[in-house]
């Protein structure tokens, strides 16, 4: 019953595809092949897939904790950008550093970027009561504009021919392949994620935590669980996977700190979050998923010269159709007349069954 | 006709005379194979305060939200002055001239009294002269209202005075009163039965929807009871007993409490409360002030008071959900101002809030994983290093249901799905499971049916009896004064000192219910 | 005094479609309905704009596309939480991903094509007195129109029936519904206003602030706008004021880059978006303000049981 809602928005999305490419001007059979399957057919394009796939599994994990207790972070894209940013810190600032440690150094700086950034939204609003979409999301700009001028000015590199970027990493500092050509480390670490955030929300308190302050929060009070700690607790933990998923973006397929280090993984990994019904096991599959829509993309965009920007249209209509099917699988659409019902309406009120 | 109402109401012989203002015959609705009003016939006299009594679940809100439009009946016909007519909506219904004032009001809180009476009213007219006919109308009928306040500034009582105001605006010819006093003190009560008798003198007829007995003994003309969505009885409650109607409502003999046996003074204090302070949470709140209160094993104190008076606030205080600014508390001697919820609940005190879903419960979770969420911090074993033990928590449920009769149908079903009864038998039973020491509880039997109320009332005296000290917060003087050793008044975020139960009088407690040490705002003054 | 006249306009003009779009959100707030898609509805709104522009080459037909644009994307957001009922956080999210890819997807034809802009109102004699002349009476009609929104929102949330029982639907749904209010239909026309507002702002980007079409040109000005509306407390009046301030913070950016002050470039386009951040947690300090004028069920589903 619980795949049922995504598999159903999964089909809506395609049969909307093939009216959008209809009123593109192209043949939309071909597209539909060239967006959802072609990528799957040789083992280059699914390597491809796999490495677009991490990050964003990595970052929608740590989001669904966040979403299931009720905070909405939205500034995972910030946090990614925080953490690539953090994570370069040796690799352009000491580059003759190159040993064994590097690497581990340099992503466990990229989990405290992120974390360190996603501390500003949740202390805002621990200590003040500010929104954490907004603030989050303000962040985000910052970020971006940050990285921006670290790489075309203080950290581009001298001998770059004026290119706005930092110098390559090499040797330890370059996240290792594992797989194939293209597959790297950080799917084992996006393996070991899903796992623990599947044994956490499943079995221990802290996830029966999580789960009570997003239905509940008068009973979660009653049950002695903080709110407050809560945000903090979620912020980091995303913020971390985010900042995580930044530097293996950076130290892995990229390579540099670049001025743009993303193509939108953390706007994804908020519809993989939802798609995935905020499940881990849901999140890899919604993953592999969307990953797929941005390799769908860049394939129409070569094969059939439509702008890559479809991309992000049918990852807005995948997630409208998820919410849709969601509410009208879970709550049973119910139409509305005018028509009072006062003892309901005061059940409702007071929440008295 | 001669509806003549004396001070006690309407002392006559036999119904009132004429034709019906409004009657029903052969009511019935279903809902799906649920058959909520069976064949139901009755009438209702002009000028006549007539009573519908029955406990919850018996048909009382159907039938009404029928004669108010608000549901359709299956079968049957509903005559307005002999003529038959079909109420599609409340909007025909306030067309006839059927006004309703509903137990949960329809009040928008950020809205003046004049906007809130205005979005009720089919044509309200220019605002000017309506506040012109409030102040009037309401000042008339003895419920004085200023008509710019803002209704969240006004007492839970005020508000009730703009819904009532709200629907004599309309100048209706039957007015229906579901659970009115449930939200007054006596006082408040007694101003409200003067209005209604003023109503009937002129005519109109008022329909009374109440389980207070004694209320209705005192000012009904006429009582309907339904009991199983069937009328069982008709008759002049002023010629019954209140133990008679009770039986008539429920169908058999109502079973009597084993009384609690008085407490001695040497019993140990389990629960102190001293000097406890707290400022408004938020503009909405009440703050409370120098409470004190003392709870010996034993016993059972009663905190009397009508809702908004620093209720939910002080129970917040005593489980630890919210630390107190200023003052003491402690369990069996051990301070624990500082501590947490979890923590009070390792000293063995167990808290009820009033609100079960949402507070004492979450909806969707199943009811061993609502048993983890009140003893996840107790040291029992349901948590090991971070791993939550479900299968602990269902051995829980299964004690609690044997031992309070839980009704539940499915072994481990959502706390959604249980009715109000079984659920609120379910969170007592949670946490009676414990034998706590110390035990507060706040609205224990609010919208629960006559038979779980009475087990329920039932275990709190039997923790009483096994040495614990139980605390109740109640709006319900009959259940107060049913069970209590002591009972104290709550008023503004005050605390009376408290009284022996058995001395007591009703009218006392509804004049600490006003006021306290002197400030002593009586209600009456229009905001 | 002539330099100030320059100022004057740049804000007044930068303010413009940031009060467009944070008034028609305000309505929708005020109906109960969050809606966190502005973004999405003015990057659709501006493409359509330039769009019809572009082909018709009239400006109004532009205007009247990206109207009408922005309400077809807020009737989608409405009927996906009004009538299915889901979470509005996500569904708001998802329209500005779904928007801001659309506007890309149809935009990509207009990127580098010359734009129309939108003459100045012109009234001889008075636009030309000095400095008080081009500033009051001198401005491009769109913000003559703002401005008559603002006063127009102000009067309708608290001088007609109709706002009354908008207001009444943000407070308490529930009470509403039991007195015979249409929750869903008063909610769907509030936001498909919200959207038409919307819409608006972005025509008014596209057409007359910088009339061309670039993918982002929106640039996080909807998500600005929401801020906005917490900043002004639902108060049309506080609205105009705050869409003022942040169109004098554009304009520091502007004037600071062009003086050469010696900070990037990139740290003075941050500045918007750093002023958004100091005025909400401003505003969240104010628990009182806040408490009183947020609309009660604000982002709250509405299920009325029968």
């Amino acid at each position: 019953m619980a795949v049922l809602s995504p598999v159903i928005a999964i089909a809506l999305t395609v049969f909307t595809g093939f009216f959008i490419f209809l009123a593109v001007g192209v043949d939309p059979v071909e597209a539909l092949y060239v967006y959802f399957v072609e990528p799957l057919t040789q083992w280059w394009t699914v390597q491809e897939l796999l490495v677009k796939a991490a990050p964003i599994i990595l970052i929608a994990i740590g989001l669904s904790l966040c979403y299931r207790s009720n905070t909405w972070n939205i500034g995972a894209e910030g946090q990614l950008v925080a953490g690539a940013i953090a994570g370069s810190v040796f690799p352009i600032l000491v580059p003759e550093w190159n040993g064994p440690l590097v690497l581990p150094v340099m992503l466990l700086m990229g989990i405290a970027g992120g974390m360190l950034y996603a501390s500003i939204p949740a202390l805002l609003k621990i200590r003040f009561g500010t929104n954490e979409i907004l603030t989050s999301l303000m962040l985000v700009y910052v970020a971006q504009l940050f990285v921006d001028w670290l790489a075309r000015g203080p950290w581009r590199n001298p001998e770059g021919h004026n290119f706005p970027d930092s110098r390559a990493f090499d040797g330890w500092q370059v996240l290792p392949v594992i797989v194939g050509d293209d597959v790297r480390l950080n799917a084992i670490l996006v393996l070991i994620a899903v796992a623990v955030a599947w044994f956490v929300l499943k079995r221990t308190i802290t996830g029966f935590q999580i789960s009570v302050l997003g239905q509940a929060p008068r009973a979660a009070a009653f049950a002695g669980f903080s709110q407050k700690k809560m945000v903090l607790v979620t912020f980091l933990i995303s913020g971390g996977l985010a900042g995580l998923a930044g530097i293996c973006e950076v130290a892995g397929p990229i390579g540099m700190l670049r001025t743009t280090v993303s193509p939108g993984y953390g706007f994804t990994a908020i519809i993989v979050a939802f798609l995935g019904r905020l499940n881990p096991v849901g999140i890899l599959f919604a993953g592999l998923l969307l990953a797929l829509s941005y390799m769908g993309g860049e394939g129409v965009q070569i094969a059939l010269n439509i702008s890559d920007q479809i991309t992000r249209v049918f990852q807005g209509l995948l997630l409208f159709f998820v919410l849709t099917c969601d509410t009208f699988i879970f709550y049973r659409l119910r139409f509305v007349r005018a028509r009072p019902s006062a003892q309901a309406a005061g059940e409702a009120q007071h929440g008295r069954a | 006709m001669d509806a003549q109402t004396e001070s006690e109401g309407g002392k006559g012989s036999g119904r009132l005379g004429g034709e019906p203002t409004l009657s029903a015959h052969g009511i019935t609705k279903d809902f799906g194979v649920l058959r909520a009003n069976d064949n139901v016939d009755f009438s209702i006299m002009p000028g006549e305060i007539h009573a519908l009594l029955g406990e919850n679940g018996a048909g009382k809100s159907t039938l009404v939200k029928i004669l108010y439009g608000a549901l359709q009946p299956t079968a049957g016909e509903i005559r307005w002055k002999t003529s038959p007519v079909v109420i599609p909506n409340p909007a025909a219904a306030r067309r006839l001239g059927i006004g309703m004032v509903f137990q949960h009001f329809s009040l928008f809180d950020a809205l003046t009294v004049a906007e809130n009476i205005a979005l009720a009213l089919a044509n309200a007219g220019a605002m000017g002269q309506l506040k012109e006919r409030i102040t009037k109308v309401s000042a008339e009928y003895g419920l004085p209202l200023n008509p710019d306040s803002i209704v969240a500034d006004l007492s839970v009582g005020e508000r009730q005075r703009v819904e009532i105001v709200r629907c004599l605006l309309q100048e209706p010819r039957l007015i229906i009163m579901d659970e009115p006093t449930s939200v007054l003190t006596p006082q408040e009560a007694d101003d409200l039965f003067v209005t209604l008798k003023r109503l009937a003198s002129e005519g109109c007829s008022v329909l009374y929807i109440s389980h207070r007995l004694e209320e209705v003994r005192s000012i009904c003309h006429h009582a309907t009871i339904l009991r199983h969505g069937k009328v069982v009885a008709e008759c002049d409650p002023q010629q019954e007993t209140a133990a008679r109607l009770a039986s008539l409502m429920v169908g058999a003999e109502v079973r009597q409490l084993t009384a609690p046996e008085p407490v001695s003074e040497t019993a140990p204090v389990r629960l102190s409360v001293n000097g406890l302070s707290q400022p408004k949470p938020h503009p909405f709140a009440v703050a409370l002030a120098n409470i004190s209160l003392e709870v010996r094993g034993g016993e059972i104190v009663s905190i009397a008071g009508v809702a908004g008076n620093g209720q939910d606030e002080f129970f917040d205080v005593l489980s630890g959900e919210v630390r107190a600014a200023q003052g003491s508390i402690a369990i069996d001697g051990v301070d624990c101002r500082r501590s947490g919820v979890n923590a009070r609940r390792r000293l063995n005190a167990a808290f009820v809030p009033e609100e079960r879903l949402g507070h004492g419960a979450v909806p969707r979770f199943r009811l061993s994983e609502n048993v983890v969420l009140t003893r996840h911090g107790t040291k029992e074993g349901l948590v090991h290093s971070g791993v939550v033990n479900f299968a602990g928590g269902r051995a829980v449920v299964g004690r609690v249901t044997e031992a309070f009769d839980v009704r539940k149908g499915a072994p481990d079903p959502e706390a959604s799905a249980l009715s109000g009864g079984n659920l609120q038998k379910f969170v007592v039973g949670r946490e009676y499971d414990r034998k706590p020491g110390v035990f507060v509880v706040s609205q224990p039997t609010w919208g629960v049916d006559a038979g779980a109320a009475t087990t329920i009332r039932q275990a709190l005296v039997d923790l009483a009896r096994a040495g614990s000290a139980v605390l109740v917060i109640s709006q319900d003087l009959d259940e107060i004064l049913e069970i209590s050793d002591r009972v104290a008044v709550i008023s503004h975020g005050r605390l009376s000192t408290p009284r022996d139960a058995r001395e007591v009088t009703r009218e006392e407690i509804g004049l600490l219910m006003t006021g306290i040490s002197g400030d002593g705002q009586g209600g009456e003054v229009a905001h | 005094m002539e330099g100030l006249e320059g100022p004057l306009l740049t804000i007044i003009t930068a303010s413009t479609p940031l009060l467009l779009a944070a008034l028609g959100e305000l309505v929708a707030e005020r109906s109960g309905v969050l809606n966190l898609g502005i973004e999405g509805m003015m990057a659709v709104g501006a493409v359509c704009g330039f769009a019809a522009g572009y082909v018709t080459g009239e400006p109004i037909a532009g205007i009247l596309a990206a109207i009408v644009a922005g309400m077809a994307m807020a009737a989608i957001f409405a009927v996906v939480t009004l009538v299915f009922v889901a979470n509005q956080v996500a569904s708001g999210l998802a329209l500005t991903l779904f928007g801001l890819g659309l506007s890309a997807l149809i935009g990509d034809a207009f990127v580098g094509v010359p734009g129309l802009g939108v003459t100045n109102i012109h009234i001889p004699g008075l636009s030309d007195i000095p400095l008080v002349g081009p500033v009051i009476f001198g401005l491009d009609p769109l913000t003559y129109v703002a401005l008559a929104l603002a006063i127009g929102v102000s009067w309708f949330l608290f001088r007609t029936r109709a706002g009354l029982t908008l207001r009444a639907v943000g407070d308490n749904h529930v009470s509403a519904h039991a007195l015979g209010y249409g929750v869903v239909r008063i909610r769907f026309m509030a936001v498909l206003f919200g959207g038409a507002c919307a819409g608006l702002a972005g025509g008014y980007l596209s057409l007359v602030y910088t009339p061309q079409w670039t993918p982002n040109m929106t640039a996080g000005r909807g998500w600005i706008a929401l801020a906005l509306v917490v900043f002004a407390a639902w108060l049309p009046a506080r609205l105009v004021i705050g869409a003022l301030l942040f169109g004098a913070v554009s304009y520091l950016a502007l004037y600071l880059q062009g003086r050469g002050v010696g900070i990037a470039s990139q740290f003075l386009s941050m500045l918007p978006y750093l002023t958004t951040i100091i005025v909400l947690v401003l505003i969240s300090r104010n628990q009182t303000l806040l408490r009183v004028n947020t609309p009660a069920c604000l982002g709250q589903p509405f299920v009325p049981d029968r």
